[in-house]
């Protein structure tokens, strides 16, 4: 079980927020074609017969780590041991919690830095730790900014997508007081500046760092993570201690599996050859190193994930958390990340919320998808995710937890569909009826038990006859 | 002769004949000897994407009964072709896999039919007119269809003006559209804007629940395009009202 708060329930109301939300819907359409385009020129640079056999080979490559993840899990541990550091497994997000706090406690830490990681955001870290007296400050631009927002990350690479520019000018006089009140501020690169000024004094203050990572490496016990700011390095290597948050199935056997992961993710995510920063960590400082933590510490999270190996949703644990599907998500497109409220938005959130937090909970998510099918066609691991959208449907079904309404209208529909000559007269005779109610206007503006269509839409009412009937009068 | 068998598909037969009749012609003109199976309703694709596998199987083993008996099966949508061609397979079980697997190697989108299985480089209608092109995500994606189409309108001089993010669903999704409504009205609106923006005269996809939805929102927001199925144009069948016209 999770700590982070949903709002998944409500999935309805928050996306007629978000459509109502002008700032956000703005901010929506400047990030709409970017990320799409960029990915595209990335493939098409690299060749698109390559580009996807290397697809292929992250798809193989994690298929390969799920089948044997025990084992994988423990040479990890081995290595990370060997290299000096701390292996610590939570089986929850309350665990993961504890775990942190207590390693931050024993560092005697105020502030705590932390670079991008969605598994603190999975595990609610942020609340915890203030709850606990202790401050922990987000380096990251995008995290930084709706940490000053009090907001949760609406994409997982991109956590401020949803913010426009106006609005972090806002922010940062509200919250920088220290600064001239009446300074410039107008352009991208006069708050760019100053995001880095601010954050700059904190790497300084910070007892322990916190990241995440984009990969674990079973043959040399290292993390691995990405960053375009550089954020990451600087909140691992200044302080004592540095805590690595990665959920189990980040594993990747060796450094060339890793180079394979590389080689795709940045492509699939913002377009990059590749991220400006990689790193790789491995263990504390060693006698003679310049820098870095004492000590190395790794939270490993499963919290429901190694309950998907062996089922139909295993597939999901291939993610990379590139972010491509949410990017090319029509959906998500139009209603941001927020309204799926929960941590993951977007198609991988659509499947991998209701595996997490149950589909009690999450079951409007993978409902809320036109299996349109551009998710799956971009995602480097090849992860089939309207299929596994349409399993959670099926054990909602299953469950009777699809809503009264689809079922008795599906049952009804379903009982004639299989009885065609039935299923003829009802055709004919409902096609009369809205052909009447058209009045040969060719189409009607409002339909019985059809508003959800005609409030936005008209109905094109039928052109006359059903063809079967038409058919069988000429043939 | 090739034996054709017509899957009309539950949309063109309760709301568009004038689809099916001209499915038939461009079939008839390509030298096929069609029929029309009478034991046909729907694919099964609502209870299939709502969660009802059963219903979806029992619907599924129907159509496989009704239609393998024919040299090809073919259907004037992407999305119902799709599902027999990617879904069936996996939707039944046991004796039905080798049956579904048979109907659906010889299953067809109608333009990817005339193009890429018989060869049809060319259509005899004659229609020089300015048109924009949705791709319908099921043909597109699953089936492939994106040249086919655009080949066979190029024969009868129309020209296809692409509007930007043709390859975007139109928010219409089967059961998506009623479910959650305002999601559907906000990218369909989207949609039809793009297709408005490109200056043609005709609207024109492959599958009739994107083709109702996008034409019930031009007609609700006047946009005065004339919204049709490829295959009316491809037959040279306009004489009919555009969908959401009256007469």
């Amino acid at each position: 079980m999770s700590l982070h708060a949903s709002t998944t329930p409500q999935f309805k109301q928050n996306s007629r927020d978000a459509l109502a939300d002008e700032n956000l819907q703005s901010a929506l359409r400047s990030a709409r074609n970017g990320f799409v385009g960029k990915r595209a020129i990335a493939r098409a640079k690299m060749g698109e017969d390559e580009f996807d056999a290397l697809r292929n080979r992250g798809r193989d490559l994690k298929n390969h780590v799920l089948a044997n993840l025990g084992d994988y899990l423990e040479a990890y541990e081995r290595e990370v041991i060997a290299s000096g550091g701390h292996v610590h497994w939570a089986e929850t997000a309350a665990d993961a919690q504890a775990i942190v706090l207590d390693i931050c406690r024993k560092a005697g830490a105020k502030t705590v830095n932390k670079g991008k990681t969605m598994i603190s955001e999975e595990c609610g870290i942020n609340d915890h730790l203030s709850a606990n007296g202790i401050t922990p400050v987000e380096t990251d631009l995008g995290e930084y900014i709706i940490q000053l927002r009090d907001e949760t990350p609406s994409h997982i690479i991109a956590p401020a997508v949803h913010v426009t520019v106006p609005q972090v000018r806002e922010e940062f006089l509200k919250a920088h007081t220290h600064l001239d009140p009446d300074r410039d501020l107008s352009g991208l690169d006069t708050l760019l500046k100053e995001a880095r000024a601010v954050l700059r004094a904190k790497y300084f203050e910070a007892q322990v760092g916190i990241t995440g990572a984009n990969m674990l490496i079973a043959e040399t016990g290292q993390s691995v993570i990405v960053t375009n700011e550089g954020n990451g390095d600087l909140s691992q290597s200044l302080p004592k201690v540095h805590i690595v948050m990665a959920s189990i199935e980040k594993i990747v056997p060796t450094m060339e599996d890793a180079a394979t992961v590389l080689r795709i993710l940045a492509r699939s995510a913002t377009g990059q050859d590749m991220s400006v920063y990689t790193t790789f960590s491995q263990g504390p400082r060693r006698a003679g190193d310049p820098d870095g933590p004492e000590e190395y510490h790794v939270v490993l999270l499963d919290n429901g994930r190694s309950n998907m190996l062996g089922t139909e949703f295993q597939d999901m644990l291939r993610c990379i958390r590139c972010g491509a599907c949410m990017n090319h998500c029509p959906v998500y497109q139009t209603v941001g990340g927020h309204a799926y409220g929960w941590v993951y938005p977007g198609p991988m959130g659509a499947v991998l919320t209701p595996s997490l937090i149950g589909v009690e909970e999450g079951g409007h998510l993978p409902n809320a998808s036109t299996f349109c099918g551009r998710c799956e066609d971009v995602c480097p691991m090849r992860i089939p995710l309207p299929k596994m959208m349409r399993h959670w449907r099926e054990r909602e079904f299953e469950r009777n937890l699809t809503p009264a309404a689809t079922r008795w209208g599906l049952g009804i529909w379903g009982w004639f569909a299989k009885r065609p000559a039935l299923y003829r007269l009802a055709t004919r005779g409902g096609m009369a009826g809205l052909r009447l109610l058209g009045r040969g206007r060719g189409r009607l503006g409002k339909v019985p038990l059809a508003g959800s269509w005609t409030d936005a839409r008209d109905m094109p009412a039928p052109q006359g006859d059903t063809f079967m009937a038409q058919w069988r009068a000429k043939r | 002769m090739p034996r054709v068998a017509l899957f009309v598909t539950c949309l063109v037969d309760m709301f568009r004949p004038s689809v099916g009749f001209a499915t038939v012609k461009l079939l008839e003109d390509a030298g096929c000897t069609v029929e029309v199976p009478e034991a046909q309703t729907c694919c099964g694709q609502p209870a299939y994407n709502s969660g009802d596998r059963a219903t979806a199987a029992q619907i599924a083993q129907q159509v496989i009964v009704a239609f393998e008996s024919y040299d090809y099966v073919v259907a004037p949508s992407g999305s119902c072709a799709g599902t027999i061609v990617k879904d069936y397979p996996d939707l039944v079980q046991g004796a039905w896999v080798p049956r579904a697997q048979a109907l659906a190697a010889k299953t067809h989108e109608i333009t990817s039919f005339l193009v890429d299985v018989l060869g049809v480089e060319s259509v005899t209608a004659d229609m020089p007119r300015l048109a924009t092109y949705h791709d319908s995500c099921s043909g597109l994606r699953t089936l492939g269809v994106r040249d086919q189409p655009r080949k066979l309108l190029a024969s009868t001089g129309v020209t296809v003006r692409e509007m930007d993010e043709a390859e975007v669903c139109c928010g219409f999704g089967g059961t998506f559209c009623v479910k959650y409504p305002d999601i559907s009205a906000s990218m369909v609106a989207d949609k039809v804007r793009h297709a408005t923006d490109t200056g043609a005269e005709l609207l024109l996809a492959g599958d009739l629940g994107c083709l109702m939805n996008m034409a019930g929102k031009a007609s609700r927001e006047g946009r005065g395009i004339e919204v049709r199925h490829v295959v009316e144009v491809l037959a040279g069948m306009t004489d009919t009202p555009a969908i959401g016209e009256p007469k």
